[in-house]
């Protein structure tokens, strides 16, 4: 019980992804989507570092930085493609976006 | 001479610290997808990201753990906050915000952690975390991440370098007005 084990990382991340996968598929404001994803990303992170403190590499951090950018990026998007909907159609409601629905 | 390796040192202290904190990060994160009010949501979001930030120190990533808390909790959450304000009508407003068909989702997270749980347990077992004291060395690591970074991994942070530029720009001619 003393030890530190790789597990309880492990489980810990795949508990925050699994409540982001719940938000994705079961929320329709769009914003409270773009935060699960989030949570998926912060999962994945947990992962990269546990797993780069295992193996005594600095491998995990280097790339943990870099999902941080690209999750940044993805983000400041993601809200600008949010307020173009807004704009549009005055609503941030995902069942509303289905013009593509035949 | 015997070196204890700095990670197994206080492994009791650690778990302690991880199971406090992954316990908060747990409860925050369900409040995130079952409160029925956004800015709440976000607010519980800010708790995750400081639990990944805090879990980060533990695992001896202080760098990491500090540019967490800079971009997500500095930058990505007053991002959300900005997007609930220019979305919504009123703040603070308490709408239904799940789809009909949130228990389909209920199911598939519950089938998702219920597999990744049972492989997790059965590859990884009880293994410790730092193998034969593999990460004693790795205490106080940023500038083994900052010369990775700048070696090894010149040409990725180039390119995160122009995809966040490219991310700025396409932002800025989404979002603004003509």
């Amino acid at each position: 019980m003393d030890d530190v084990m790789l597990n309880q990382f492990l489980l810990l991340a795949a508990i925050l992804f699994s409540t982001g996968v719940y938000g994705v598929l079961a929320k329709k404001n769009a914003i409270l989507v773009l935060m699960s994803i989030e949570l998926i990303l912060n999962a994945v992170n947990i992962n990269l570092v546990a797993f780069g403190a295992h193996n005594g590499t600095v491998a995990g951090s280097v790339f943990a930085l870099f999902v941080i950018a690209v999750a940044a990026a993805e983000v400041g998007v993601g809200l600008a493609i949010v307020l173009l909907i807004y704009r549009n159609r005055r609503s941030v409601d995902l069942d509303d976006v289905a013009q593509m629905k035949g | 001479m015997n070196v204890t390796p700095v990670l197994a040192a206080d492994g009791f202290a650690q778990n302690l610290f991880f199971y406090a904190i992954a316990a908060g990060m747990a409860f925050s994160a369900i409040r995130v997808v079952t409160v029925k009010n956004v800015v709440h949501a976000a607010m519980y979001l800010v708790l995750v990201l400081a639990g990944v930030g805090a879990q980060f120190i533990l695992l001896a990533s202080e760098f990491v753990a500090a540019t967490q808390v800079l971009v997500y909790i500095g930058a990505v959450v007053v991002l959300v906050l900005f997007g609930v304000m220019l979305t919504r009508a009123k703040l603070g407003e308490d709408v239904n915000l799940t789809n009909d068909y949130w228990w389909l989702g209920a199911v598939s997270a519950v089938m998702v952690f219920g597999v990744m749980a049972y492989s997790l347990l059965d590859y990884y077992g009880d293994e410790p975390l730092d193998e034969a004291g593999a990460n004693s060395q790795l205490v106080g690591n940023t500038e083994q991440v900052s010369d990775a970074i700048f070696g090894q991994y010149l040409v990725p942070f180039e390119i995160i370098s122009v995809l966040l530029l490219g991310a700025l720009v396409g932002a800025i001619v989404l979002a603004r007005k003509d």
